[in-house]
């Protein structure tokens, strides 16, 4: 029987999720064993025109981590949409918009003069901007075009599974594609982690008061963290009674509070609402202007409820940028 | 105009400025303002038409999730109604409701919505004229704001995307 094909591709991705593939080593050695992989451009020499070649459907699987915010990904994920059978969100761009799509708290044109001119770092006396083609010696160089929208996957294409992580451990990466190639694929449009919150597996869960009551919130530098008690518990804004669990609830575990980035579990349709609604109910002031002393312990609400998943939030976006 | 809001606007059929109305949609609460819209009715006090009220067992039930949905399917403003301080049926439901609402309204900001779109309203069952008085403060301004018209702008963003093409550029 011939091995079935699979390929890995990024998009607007840190590389992060890549790491995960690689940090499966001898594990991996056992996949590719029973895999062929036709693209991973971070690994390996492949060319598009490679994948175009290819019959619509002859990949088994792909795995595309990071957002699509450009002409290019775009074109790439609907052409690997065709190619493939499977077609796997992979990590929380991909999934949910992930760190990219807080870009979309801002216009484009904001994005650019603040990258190509404004940034402390940046020395660009003539304000030279990427140009989406030019000529040189009568060749003809394209680039992508850079979209005023962070999306994910599942906004652009038919996706069959999501595996969220930021990056997705390789714990779950593994079961994940145990489960694809496995006699009884999952359902279609499944979620490929836990769908309990992250708290149920929590190591500081047992610490966690059935009443919790906040009089002030607590960022992580400004307290000595007792390393067992919950740290909701200690006014800290952790996001884990939001988010989906499968991660080991590594960062608590690390004495940081989980900042969401396995998304919310199937019963929740907007992250940060939710965790926004879950925190609030238990201040213990009473009065506008004592609530409002309280809530200023979370300085960004935005970036901090969403900041894995702007891009599937309801709003998706700043709606007050117009046409930028 | 560039092209993405004109697609915004050929997209919604959204009408004209002229005929355009303020859409509210209300969460009430079951044991107070809900109460008191019915009394309004039948008092036959006259309130703007715009608004559809939900009703709900408690302002505390209000998730914020609704609220976004609300605004994201159309509605230009959204108005919470609950019991006074004190005389919640469920003792806390509307302290819960004022403090999501105080973060709610900085998050929206943040997110490019006039925080007068959302209010909160505490209206005791006998409070019918506060009702009227409430629904047309809050129609009145928010025609003066203008449509939020959310789908709207939602497929003016999605214009962007293109269509597929045969050929990739790297
Ligand atoms: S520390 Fe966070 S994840 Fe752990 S039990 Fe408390 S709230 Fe839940
Ligand atoms: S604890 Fe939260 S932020 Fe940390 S890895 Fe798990 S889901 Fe992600
Ligand atoms: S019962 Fe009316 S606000 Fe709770």
């Amino acid at each position: 029987m011939p091995k079935p094909k699979v390929a890995f591709y990024w998009c607007a991705s840190c590389g992060g999720c890549e790491e995960t593939v690689v940090d499966l080593a001898e594990d991996i050695l056992g996949v590719v064993e029973k895999l062929d992989i036709v693209l991973w451009p971070v690994a390996m020499d492949f060319k598009y025109a490679d994948v175009e070649a290819m019959e619509d459907g002859a990949i088994f699987a792909t795995l595309l981590n990071g957002a699509i915010r450009s002409t290019e990904q775009e074109q790439m994920a609907r052409l690997l949409r065709r190619k493939s059978r499977v077609l796997v969100a992979y990590g929380s761009c991909a999934c949910m918009g992930g760190i990219p799509s807080l870009a979309n708290g801002f216009a484009r044109e904001e994005i650019l003069k603040f990258n190509y001119e404004d940034a402390p770092s940046v020395v660009n006396g003539p304000r030279t901007r990427p140009q989406l083609s030019f000529e040189e010696e009568g060749r003809k160089t394209h680039l992508p075009e850079q979209s005023r929208v962070v999306r994910s996957l599942d906004q652009v294409v038919d996706v069959d599974y999501f595996i969220p992580g930021c990056p997705p451990t390789p714990l779950i990466t593994k079961k994940a594609l145990a489960a694809l190639l496995g006699d009884a694929p999952p359902p279609k449009g499944s979620v490929l982690a836990p769908d309990t919150a992250l708290c149920e597996e929590c190591p500081r869960k047992v610490g966690k008061p059935a009443d919790l009551s906040f009089a002030q919130f607590r960022r992580p530098h400004q307290a000595l963290l007792d390393p067992e008690k919950c740290l909701l518990a200690q006014g800290v804004v952790c996001l884990g009674p939001a988010t989906r669990g499968g991660c080991g609830a590594q960062c608590p575990a690390g004495n940081m509070p989980c900042t969401g980035c396995f998304g919310p579990t199937s019963r929740v349709r907007d992250q940060g609402a939710k965790i926004l609604s879950s925190l609030c109910a238990n201040l213990e002031a009473k009065e506008a202007p004592d609530i409002d002393r309280v809530l200023e312990g979370i300085p960004d609400p935005v970036g901090t409820f969403y900041r894995y998943g702007m891009a599937k939030s309801i709003l998706r976006r700043r709606v007050d940028l117009n046409g930028g | 105009m560039n092209p993405t809001d004109k697609a915004a606007a050929a997209g919604t059929g959204t009408p004209p400025a002229a005929e355009w109305t303020p859409r509210i949609v209300a969460f009430f609460c079951n044991w107070c303002t809900y109460t008191a819209a019915d009394l309004a009715g039948v008092s036959r006090l006259k309130y703007s038409p715009n608004v559809r009220v939900i009703r709900l067992m408690c302002s505390g039930r209000v998730d914020p999730q609704f609220i976004l949905d609300a605004l994201s399917k159309g509605a230009d403003g959204v108005l919470i109604g609950g019991c006074h301080p004190g005389d919640c049926h469920y003792v806390e439901g509307n302290y819960k409701m004022l403090r999501r609402f105080r973060l709610l309204r900085r998050m929206l900001s943040d997110m490019g919505i006039e925080p007068e779109r959302v209010r909160l309203e505490w209206i005791s069952a006998a409070e019918g004229d506060k009702v009227k008085l409430v629904i047309n403060e809050m129609s009145a301004q928010l025609s003066a704001l203008g449509p939020l018209n959310l789908p709207g702008k939602a497929k003016g963003w999605d214009a962007e995307l293109t269509a597929e093409r045969e050929a990739v550029h790297a």
